[in-house]
């Protein structure tokens, strides 16, 4: 147990690490930004801030102190969870991202429902099977993988919404507006995804206590649920990052095709804007959500894979059912 | 194995096209990509024009021809930039001291937990749009994977035994990283490069599809299609040809590199 905490403390000390860095580089970002730095943050040279306003961020940003007071107290403001005021919004960046995401949230969680059930369920159906069932699969797979998510998405727009006419085009309200956005975002996502657990699968359908529980009579679909998903999921989670970026990621091109509320099309505006607070802002919290992420993966890790909570001295496989 | 050649061949085939279109599009089409002809505006698929016109009655076929330098652009500069920022940090980190090596890594720890594309439209806030300017963006983005690769090709290079042996015969430091360590670290990272390139390709073409890469005059298959999401009711040609072309480059460029990684796999092995 004493192991388990260790590795955890190292875990958060990690992470805060990250976060620490991260926060610099925003800091820096705002310095080296060409020009003064209190232009920069209301909107870059082609804005034409009052001196009110210049000076008001001045003020707000300390701008007129040593460099390093500047940075510490930057630190202590993200540490506050304050992100400064949006210049497009006149409102805290912390209000204008926290109105948008419940929309960014619902559509990232279709969308990692989908891409999940979808690359587990073609894995476990085609891992292993005859070689053009494989190859069918492994076509499919590197298909979606290569096929943007905004073509994709248009693609969908073309068939459903506008051929069909069964589901909507735009819109971020109700379940339907939801289906079409959350299949864009998910199946590139899906594709990468099934490729790597699809060759975890066959190798561990390879191992001797898989041929053992078929020598105990289990049906194959018992063996490949019960016995060996449990151990080709281990990859899948060791690339969380991969997918919480990329869901992250592709949620700022789906709301943009689709006209979806959500922090992508905030981020997209603020881009146009020059809108730096925000933008800055949007990508502090991925950073931190990244590492949210990294660290539940690093806890996941200690529930699935039970050698790691014991003394190094573990050293064979281990055999199925151990937990 | 066996069964894969005709695919390898073909994805192989198809990268020369691109590569082929990309410098000299003339020879693939006869059509001026930025002629408009008010009369023919979002034309399906005839003879005339193989893939249909736009909303300016522009030829798609030509401007997908001439939209392949940029989109190539896009994806191989901006590896390029990787590779060689990454290069740098990574062998920088593999032969310094600790105190360096903790650095770059941690940096680049930094980098990682920002997804490529946010990275990129950081650096488009500050330094503005276009083709360029995104180039450069993606490339940044995707430094700090290279720098990890890199590094740790580097750290198992320098305990090699021919690399010890190097040193015991008396060369000089500087001559044995450039000598035998460089050329020993890059050759797996160009690999993980090839396949790089389709995924730098997408993101670029993404950054245009948002509007912040290459501008809409100029042919370029994610700003084409940024356009034809207006027209989708109207015409679908407009909305599915580009973005084939994005698909089709992207799953030539893996499939070459995944030959290329199984190759090498199976020469070190």
């Amino acid at each position: 147990m004493n192991r388990v905490l260790r590795l955890i403390g190292w875990r958060l000390l990690a992470g805060a690490g990250v976060l620490w860095g991260a926060a610099t580089l925003s800091f820096l970002v705002i310095q080296f930004t060409p020009g003064d730095p209190a232009q920069a943050i209301v909107g870059g040279e082609n804005a034409a801030p009052t001196p009110e306003v210049i000076a008001q961020v001045t003020r707000e940003y300390g701008l007129d102190r040593p460099w390093y007071e500047q940075y510490l107290s930057h630190l202590g403001r993200v540490l506050h969870g304050d992100l400064g005021t949006s210049y497009r919004l006149h409102e805290p960046v912390t209000q204008a991202i926290g109105e948008q995401a419940g929309a960014t949230v619902e559509l990232a969680l279709a969308a990692a429902v989908v891409a999940l059930t979808l690359s587990v369920a073609v894995a476990l159906a085609t891992a292993r099977r005859r070689r053009w069932v494989r190859g069918a699969a492994s076509g499919a797979e590197l298909l979606v993988a290569s096929t943007p998510s905004f073509w994709l998405g248009i693609l969908l727009l073309t068939v459903f919404s506008f051929g069909l006419r069964i589901l909507p085009a735009t819109g971020s309200h109700g379940f339907r507006s939801l289906i079409l956005p959350a299949f864009a975002l998910a199946l590139p996502i899906a594709g990468v995804l099934g490729h790597v657990l699809r060759e975890a699968l066959e190798e561990v359908l390879e191992e001797p206590f898989i041929v053992s529980a078929r020598t105990r009579g289990l049906a194959d679909l018992t063996v490949r649920l019960r016995h060996a998903l449990r151990h080709a999921l281990t990859p899948l989670v060791t690339m969380s990052g991969y997918w919480v970026g990329a869901l992250l990621g592709g949620a700022v091109i789906t709301e943009t095709l689709f006209t979806r509320q959500g922090i992508g099309r905030l981020l997209i505006s603020a881009v146009d804007a020059k809108d730096l607070p925000v933008v800055l802002g949007v990508v502090l919290l991925s950073a931190g959500i990244y590492v949210l992420v990294n660290l539940v993966v690093d806890l996941l890790y200690l529930v699935i894979d039970p050698r790691l909570r014991e003394v190094p001295a573990a050293a064979g496989r281990v055999v199925e059912g151990a937990a | 194995m066996k069964g894969i050649r005709p695919g390898v061949w073909l994805a192989a085939l198809v990268l020369v096209l691109l590569v082929a279109a990309a410098l000299a599009p003339h020879l693939f089409t006869g059509q001026d990509p930025l002629a408009v002809d008010s009369a023919r505006t979002l034309q399906p698929p005839s003879a005339e024009h193989l893939l249909g016109t736009d909303e300016n009655g522009r030829d798609v076929y030509s401007r997908i021809v001439f939209g392949t330098r940029t989109s190539l652009l896009l994806g191989f500069g901006a590896i390029a930039i990787a590779l060689v920022g990454g290069g740098l940090l990574g062998v920088l980190a593999g032969l310094g001291n600790r105190f360096v090596e903790g650095l770059i890594m941690r940096l680049s720890d930094v980098g990682l937990a920002f997804p490529e594309l946010l990275l990129a439209l950081v650096v488009i806030t500050v330094a503005g749009g276009g083709t360029w300017n995104a180039l450069v963006a993606i490339g940044v983005a995707n430094i700090p994977n290279y720098a990890r690769v890199v590094r740790a090709q580097t750290l198992s290079i320098r305990r090699s035994t021919y690399v010890e042996a190097a040193h015991a015969l008396g060369l000089s430091g500087p001559r044995v990283v450039l000598r035998h360590v460089l050329p020993n670290a890059v050759k797996p990272v160009l690999i993980l490069a090839t396949i790089g390139v389709g995924t730098a390709l997408v993101a670029g073409s993404a950054l245009s599809f948002l509007g912040l890469g290459t501008p809409p005059p100029e042919p370029e298959w994610g700003s084409m299609l940024s356009t034809a999401r207006n027209f989708i009711s109207r015409a679908w040609w407009y909305g599915v040809f580009p973005g084939a072309a994005i698909t089709l480059t992207v799953i030539s460029v893996t499939v070459v590199g995944r030959w290329l990684r199984l190759r090498s796999e199976g020469r070190t092995s």
